[in-house]
């Protein structure tokens, strides 16, 4: 093929599927003889199972099983000392309100779900506390560390520099909530066979967990997960949930399907943890910093920690000698939290970029300006130069595009009718990682291509970028390329997390084509032929249907010697209506850096959803919590507001696209956090331009900006 | 399994017929609601009697009157022609409501009929004085932002959700009602109830009854107008306050004039003393203020639900400066 013939970029391969009904997701499998289980809450948040009538379930029409702490449903891990706190169905503890506590399993769904609202339980009460913002202020409250303390230069220098300030920031809880409900089927049959169809960032962590739970061989468990209708982490863990299912399965000897409601997605799949923060900033009157503190306090479980990098960002992103850090974690009794896209970057970002907008306020400079003068050449923290970073020039695409020159300074400076008119900007960063992982390659006389790992697509597009890689690479049609992933019989590979699949995965392709291309230029060579010759050619001349290869790709030295960050930098433009309070975005640029952007249709789609994901962060998602019964008040779709397309303008995004001459073979940096992080502070700026109100505690509702 | 019976009918004289064998009985429309509180198990009926197939669609003028039947959809009232040229207020309500889906299945009837959003009715394991009389009122105390901050009681703070209805009692509709004995009418803002002693009683509706149209005169109040909802996201959120405003301009002074709120009260909040106050007076800006400011008497917050004291007056305000701003 010629060059020119190359695509540069291409649909998403799996898209006509998806559009039209036959991609195939987890809860869509029909096994002969699937059973249908519904799962049992606590409706204390705190205290002991006393008793559990589970009689009438058992004898409700349709019933096969009810499953729970009662007959403890035989997984071996579980029945050893050690280990998790909460070992679903093998304790009567309740660690937090809508905890799973039983399974009743049907022959259809609807009987589970009326035979499981028979389940009676009785409770031994104990006090409890699901107020973060309580807890924090009790001094007889646990507070754990979760991050070692970082410090460079003097610690709190900002409290002695000329131009200071202090402020703190609220983040609520907020869930993932996938279009996707949570669940698995699980099918456990004779000589400890399981097969189970999951939804998962991670086939082979899957895998692990349900081997190690059980105590079977891992190669006897296969993992399915071709399609994922979205995860933003929620779906990085096997949840106690998934382990029921896998149990119940065994204990029936039937497969068994397990999907939760929409409520239960705000209690068994986790959430991104509230946080408080404290930043401190120092300046000179020129406006260099001189000091940044970070302290940052986040909410865990009882029963488990969870830890995020909160405090990161504070680090390195800006020129500064004196820093410090810390980040403490908090226990309420509520379920465990896990990793919401841009994780605790995204939470630590909010406060850190609105700090720095506060600052440059103070110091009445452009918050650009300050934010250019203050951007630093290397990575203080790591001491080692950044492996690439277009920072200034992503500034200024995004400047010119938003119109940046039409902002004023003086807040509260643009207004028509009852409309204040604000801008804001934000950068985001995120770590630039690079694992390991396996791809095997086929390459088959019939000029197709064949690609199998053990990944994901959570929904970027996973497939489509490695049908890119491949097809620059071997020079072969997109659509004769097939990349098949989901499954854990492929070749391993890490789960879907922290922007690092097409680092990871993608170099292995890299790395599995270019030993392909090598072969058959052996073989050409072997067989008297051109070695450029047309690997279908080279194949039927030696009669081999195809040839395979399987390549491991992980990252060498130079991880050792470069700083590897993705970045991007959030602009917008907020509408603010003075007596209603209402916040309407009205325009949003995003910059993305983060190297060769290999799959530009998809990679812009990311971006897309990070700005959507951006709002809702900013203005309207706050799962809450009635603290007296530690029982979620808004868990529906009508309450838990997401953003819908009335509040979404028109996104403009815009990639430095400039390789990263040392991250991986493709120069491409990850870039699913960066979309999200620091996108809710461009927001809070451009608040604050708009009316003068500086809000801290997200969302900004409508009460806040009236208050 | 929680059994109940489906029955099917084509005659608004059946369907009353099969409500007074059965007071456990409830009407099926578009079911927007009444599925949700079945599934939550917050409602049990005995009886579904369906009436999709009733003919009570009708959007018609008769005399000096606009009629519309129960059955009507919201989309259908919403966007036609009639209503956007002599009721555009009401399409205007209508369209802030839910979602293009919910509005292309859900009634007029069912969305006069629909139940409070508040979290507490609709979680069997909280307290509430209106699903479980006598359990106490779980927002009292608690999450109470989207609740009322009038005409309260000490047994409910819920607020009625719906838009449409905001609209129908600020333009003096009347609602037609039937049982086996024969038709009564009264006016709809006497359709909702307070919550009083009876929080778990919506509305005026008694249990033989069935809604079957509404009647709404054709007024001079199609020119300056507004609906004007404020919600914690553009569309598919309950408002946190709202305001329909619609008055009659003759040498900018005011000759007739309505205003009632959505999201502040157990019914559609019509503010009578601030109607008063406008009817004769210019439609300046001070004149508007002063409008809300009456409009505040004996407003009251339970915590969380505070801002609407200020959001409230701002929005009948804003409501009444977009209406003017319409000529």
């Amino acid at each position: 093929m010629e060059k020119r013939m190359l695509k540069e970029d291409t649909d998403r391969v799996d898209g006509i599927l998806k559009v039209t009904g036959r991609a195939k997701y987890f809860a869509e499998y029909e096994l002969p003889g699937l059973t249908y289980g519904v799962l049992v809450t606590s409706t204390i948040t705190k205290g002991k199972i006393t008793a559990l009538d589970t009689k009438a379930a058992e004898n409700a029409p349709g019933v096969i099983a009810v499953v729970s702490h009662l007959n403890k449903p035989s997984a071996a891990a579980y029945e050893q000392e050690g280990g998790p706190q909460m070992k679903i169905f093998y304790t009567d503890k309740i660690f937090y309100n809508g905890q799973p506590i039983a399974m009743v399993v049907a022959n259809t769904f609807e009987r589970a779900t009326h035979a499981a609202s028979l389940v009676k339980a009785t409770y031994a009460k104990e006090e409890f506390n699901t107020d973060f913002a309580k807890a924090l202020k009790d001094p007889k409250a646990k507070k754990l560390q979760g991050q070692a303390d970082y410090k460079r230069g003097i610690e709190n220098a900002y409290k002695t520099a000329e131009v200071k300030l202090e402020e703190r920031y609220f983040l609520p809880i907020e869930t993932h909530n996938p279009m996707e409900l949570h669940g698995m089927i699980a099918d456990w049959r004779p000589n400890n066979q399981v097969t189970v169809y999951a939804k998962t960032q991670g086939v082979k962590s899957t895998q692990g967990t349900i081997a190690n739970v059980f105590k079977i061989p891992p190669e006897n468990i296969q993992v399915n997960s071709e399609f994922v209708g979205g995860g933003f982490g929620m779906a990085l863990r096997t949840w106690p949930l998934e382990i029921a299912t896998v149990m119940a399965s065994k204990h029936i000897g039937k497969p068994v399907k397990v999907v939760i409601t929409r409520a239960q997605m705000f209690t068994m799949v986790g959430n991104r943890p509230a946080a408080i923060q404290t930043i401190g900033l120092g300046a000179d009157k020129d406006g260099k910093l001189t000091g940044i503190t970070h302290r940052a306090y986040g909410e865990t479980s009882t029963y488990e920690n969870f830890t995020e990098g909160v405090v990161n960002m504070a680090k390195f992103m800006y020129q500064c000698d004196n820093v410090n850090t810390s980040y403490a974690i908090v226990p309420v009794d509520l379920g465990v939290p896990i990793w919401m896209r841009g994780p605790g970057e995204a939470t630590g970002a909010f406060a850190l970029e609105s700090a720095i907008d506060e600052m440059a306020h103070a110091l009445d400079m452009d918050p650009l300006d300050f934010r250019i003068k203050n951007d630093p050449e290397t990575d203080q923290q790591k001491n080692k130069p950044f492996s690439s970073k277009n920072i200034k020039e992503a500034y200024k695409i995004g400047a010119e595009k938003i119109g940046w020159s039409n902002r004023k300074n003086k807040p509260g400076s643009l207004v028509e009718g009852q409309w204040q008119t604000g801008y804001g900007v934000s950068v985001g960063v995120f770590n630039a990682n690079r694992g390991k992982a396996s791809v095997k390659g086929i390459l088959k006389a019939d000029g197709s291509l064949l690609l199998q790992s053990a990944t994901s697509d959570i929904g970027p597009g996973t497939g489509t970028g490695m049908t890119l890689i491949a097809h620059k690479l071997m020079k072969i049609p997109v659509d004769k390329i097939t990349f098949e992933l989901g499954d854990s019989s492929l070749p391993p590979a890490p789960s879907q997390g922290g922007s690092a699949t097409l680092s990871t995965v993608g170099s292995a392709v890299n790395d599995v084509c270019e030993a392909l291309k090598s072969t058959i230029s052996e073989l050409a060579i072997h067989s008297g032929m051109d070695p450029t010759a047309n690997f279908v050619e080279v194949l039927k001349k030696n009669n081999l249907p195809a040839i395979e290869v399987t390549k491991e790709s992980h990252s060498g030295k130079e991880r050792d010697n470069y700083s590897m960050y993705s970045f991007s930098i959030h602009f917008v433009q907020v509408k603010v209506h003075a007596l209603t309070g209402v916040v309407k975005v009205s325009k949003i640029v995003s910059v993305g850096d983060s190297g060769t952007i290999v799959s530009p249709k998809t990679a812009r789609s990311q971006m897309l959803g990070g700005a959507v994901g951006g709002i809702g962060m900013a203005l309207t998602e706050e799962a809450v919590i009635d603290h007296r019964y530690g029982r979620y008040i808004n868990n529906n779709f009508a309450d838990y507001h997401v953003p819908v397309n009335a509040d979404v303008p028109e996104i403009d995004v815009n990639f430095i696209n400039k390789p990263d001459p040392y991250i991986n073979p493709m120069g491409a940096k990850g870039m699913g956090e960066i979309a999200l992080i620091g996108f809710s502070a461009a927001v809070a700026n451009a608040v604050f331009n708009a009316t003068g109100k500086r809000i801290r505690s997200l969302p900004i509702t409508p009460d806040k900006v009236l208050g | 399994m929680i059994n109940f019976q489906y029955l099917r009918t084509s005659s608004a004289k059946s369907a009353i017929a099969l409500l007074l064998k059965d007071k456990n009985a409830k009407f099926l429309a578009g079911g927007t609601n009444l599925i949700d509180l079945m599934k939550r198990g917050v409602t049990a009926p005995e009886k579904l009697i369906d009436i999709n197939h009733v003919p009570l669609k009708q959007i018609e003028q008769v005399g000096s009157k606009i009629h519309i039947g129960a059955l009507a959809t919201n989309t259908a009232v919403a966007e036609h022609a009639l209503i956007k040229e002599k009721l555009p207020l009401l399409s205007w309500a209508l369209q802030a409501g839910a979602s293009a889906q919910l509005r292309n299945v859900a009634t007029v009837g069912g969305n006069m009929m629909q139940r409070t959003r508040c979290g507490y009715f609709y979680d069997t394991e909280m307290p509430c004085n209106k699903r479980q009389p006598g359990s106490g009122c779980g927002a009292m105390e608690g999450f109470n932002r989207m609740h009322a901050i009038f005409g309260t009681s000490e047994k409910c703070i819920a607020v009625h959700p719906s838009d449409m209805c905001v609209a129908l009692a600020a333009l003096d509709a009347e609602v037609v009602l039937a049982n086996h004995k024969g038709e009564r009418k009264i006016a709809f803002r006497d359709f909702h109830r307070l919550a009083g002693d009876t929080p778990q009683l919506d509305n005026n509706l008694k249990t033989d009854e069935m809604i079957i149209r509404l009647e709404i005169p054709v007024s001079n109040l199609a020119k300056n107008y507004h609906y004007l909802k404020v919600r914690d996201r553009a569309s598919y959120a309950f408002a946190l306050v709202s305001v329909a405003a619609a008055f009659e301009l003759n040498n900018n002074k005011i000759t007739d004039v309505r205003l009632a709120m959505g999201g502040v009260a157990h019914k559609p909040w019509r503010l009578t003393a601030s109607e008063d106050f406008l009817k004769g007076k210019e439609a300046s800006l001070s004149n508007f203020e002063k409008a809300a400011e009456l409009a505040m008497k004996g407003a009251k917050g339970f915590g969380e639900n505070n801002f609407k004291l200020k959001l409230a007056p701002n929005t009948i305000i804003e409501a009444l400066n977009l209406a003017k701003s319409k000529a």
